[in-house]
């Protein structure tokens, strides 16, 4: 009963709304909140893991999230150029081009994540106040690059024609790319849940998280699976970014830093460390945000900053966290 | 150092050599000349009261902490500059102070964690542990944190038990133990010593007396007193100095 109360938490503030506003509305504004939650997912699940088993605030996690961005949207661009794949009917095609653009990213990420760890990071573990200032450094070159590289305005992301438009269900308008939204951040919470629960790696990953020091003295070299985990939660990142840009249509320098403030609440609400933490502190934020910007819209952002609030005052090691 | 009536070094081989060590922890100079020898196949136990510096020795010698000057050779191979992965694979095991165990993950995840590879012999050697240790057997899909003191401190000596240890370093088990447990906890620990070289970090003096062979006394991070168990239990006046008893 106790592990199932945040969940249950979620359902009773899901169907809250209900009461205010008409069934049509509420399952249009529930899709996008959970799409909003599943793309925040990405991010967070990311900035938890390292979080949790580093003890390294990243503020450049939002830069790593506008250059997974910027990459799938290179991609996807070269793509349609050379092959028309993104503006082609075929959904073999748009699929491919939005694989094709995801591992760009992907791609682009994990070697950004492994040399900012290396360089940026490694030599600042145990330092909260250099890791935010290193890390805000980082954010500030990255975010430059990509206006030198890109230039400095919003672009238009090319959206594949196929995910376009919507589906009308019983009258209710379901947006696509929401859908295919809410369906990777599933896909890529079973991956993680995988990985960290029937692999080795995950297993010393899991331990690494309440101690780090205690997995050293059992023989395994922490700084590796730093290293990993920080490559890993970059290209969530990553693919976080390119998402939001494919739902927002357009990619910016700065969209990284818009989202890490909720990716920073998710995990907070969630529990360091905790991928499931994650997920249901992610819908939370998502949901609450559509439904509040609905109702009462200058409240919506701090709406969340109330949930945070509300769960530290109730539970101070968030929804899932272990306590330390 | 005064060497106590009986103490031969000579008697078998060293394990583990720790000479004149001096460890700083931030800007506290807590080891200030530990100087010990470690031989194969016995249990040697550090004694010395509250604040001595027996923790802050134990963990120079795994590398959690690096001392500022001194000496550490495990096997004639200087360790005190490296990091505690490879301390642990080159086979030094380490039950800290408060058991260290993983209380998210179950007792079987806490054993699995702590092979330096899950091979067939690591799996057998697991099996071994479960069968010594029932408690475990019984709880092994439960999580570790909801195990009592006792079973805890069962499973961390189970997991490092887990690798083919060369040197076992244990850091007061029985603390915060009740009584009832730390006698099981003797005869668990009198069942595996045989299987490797035991440093023991000891407060319970019947635990000490019970299980080792040599003993050192460290005092203001100093060892001041080493020789054999025997002639520490029979000298009332050098108990009462060092350790109050």
């Amino acid at each position: 009963m106790k592990r199932a109360a945040p969940t249950l938490i979620v359902l009773v503030l899901a169907l809250l709304p209900l009461l205010g506003m008409e069934p049509r509305v509420y399952l249009t504004l529930t899709v996008a909140g959970l799409a909003m939650g599943m793309l925040i997912f990405l991010v967070a699940s990311g900035l938890t893991l390292i979080f949790g088993l580093m003890d390294v605030l990243n503020f450049a996690h939002g830069a790593l999230f506008s250059w997974g961005a910027y990459a799938g949207f290179s991609a996807a661009l070269l793509l349609d150029d050379r092959a028309g794949w993104v503006a082609s009917p075929s959904v073999l095609r748009n699929a491919l081009a939005l694989l094709a653009a995801v591992a760009a990213a992907v791609l682009v990420a994990l070697v950004l994540g492994v040399v900012l760890e290396r360089v940026i990071v490694r030599p600042v573990y145990g330092q909260h106040m250099f890791q935010i200032l290193i890390t805000l450094g980082a954010t500030i070159v990255l975010e430059e690059l990509i206006r030198i590289v890109w230039g400095p305005n919003d672009q238009v992301m090319p959206v594949p024609a196929s995910f376009q438009g919507s589906w009308d269900v019983m009258d209710v308008i379901v947006l696509r790319v929401p859908v295919i939204a809410i369906g990777l951040g599933l896909a890529v919470y079973a991956g993680l849940l995988l990985l960290l629960h029937r692999t080795r790696v995950g297993l010393i990953v899991r331990a690494g998280v309440e101690s780090g020091e205690m997995v050293q003295v059992m023989g395994h070299n922490i700084y590796r699976y730093f290293t990993g985990v920080f490559a890993l939660g970059s290209a969530l990142a990553a693919v976080g970014g390119l998402m939001w840009a494919v739902f927002r249509q357009s990619v910016s320098p700065a969209m990284g830093g818009e989202q890490l403030i909720f990716a920073f609440i998710v995990v907070i609400i969630g529990g360091l460390g905790s991928v499931t933490g994650s997920l249901v502190g992610a819908l939370m934020v998502g949901l609450s945000y559509n439904y509040v910007a609905f109702l009462l819209p200058k409240a919506a952002l701090g709406v969340n900053m109330a949930l945070m609030v509300l769960v530290l005052l109730i539970r101070p090691t968030g929804l899932f966290g272990a306590s330390r | 150092m005064e060497a106590g009536a009986g103490a031969d070094a000579s008697m078998s081989e060293t394990v583990l050599e720790v000479e004149d060590l001096n460890t700083y922890i931030g800007q506290h100079h807590i080891l200030q000349g530990v100087s010990l020898r470690v031989k194969r196949d016995a249990v040697t136990v550090l004694l010395g009261r509250n604040g001595a510096g027996k923790t802050t020795t134990m963990r120079s010698i795994i590398g959690l902490l690096h001392p500022a000057r001194g000496a550490i050779r495990f096997e004639g191979k200087a360790i005190d500059r490296m990091a505690p992965y490879d301390v642990a694979r080159l086979g030094v095991g380490f039950v800290p102070e408060g058991q260290g165990i993983f209380a998210t993950l179950t007792v079987e995840e806490n054993l699995r964690v702590a092979m330096h590879r899950e091979d067939a012999a690591s799996r057998e050697r697991l099996k071994r542990m479960l069968a010594l240790f029932p408690d475990l057997e019984r709880f092994r899909h439960a999580r570790a944190g909801t195990l009592s003191g006792g079973q805890k401190q069962m499973l961390a000596i189970a997991r490092a038990f887990v690798n083919p240890q060369r040197l076992l370093l244990i850091d007061e088990p029985s603390k915060g133990l009740a009584p009832i447990v730390v006698e099981h906890l003797i005869a668990a620990l009198s069942e595996v010593k045989h299987e490797t070289t035991v440093l023991l970090v000891e407060q319970n003096f019947a635990m000490a007396e019970a299980l080792a062979e040599q003993f050192y006394l460290v005092d203001d991070g100093r060892t001041v007193r080493e020789g054999p168990m025997a002639a520490l239990v029979a000298d009332a006046a050098l108990k009462k100095k060092y350790l109050g008893i």
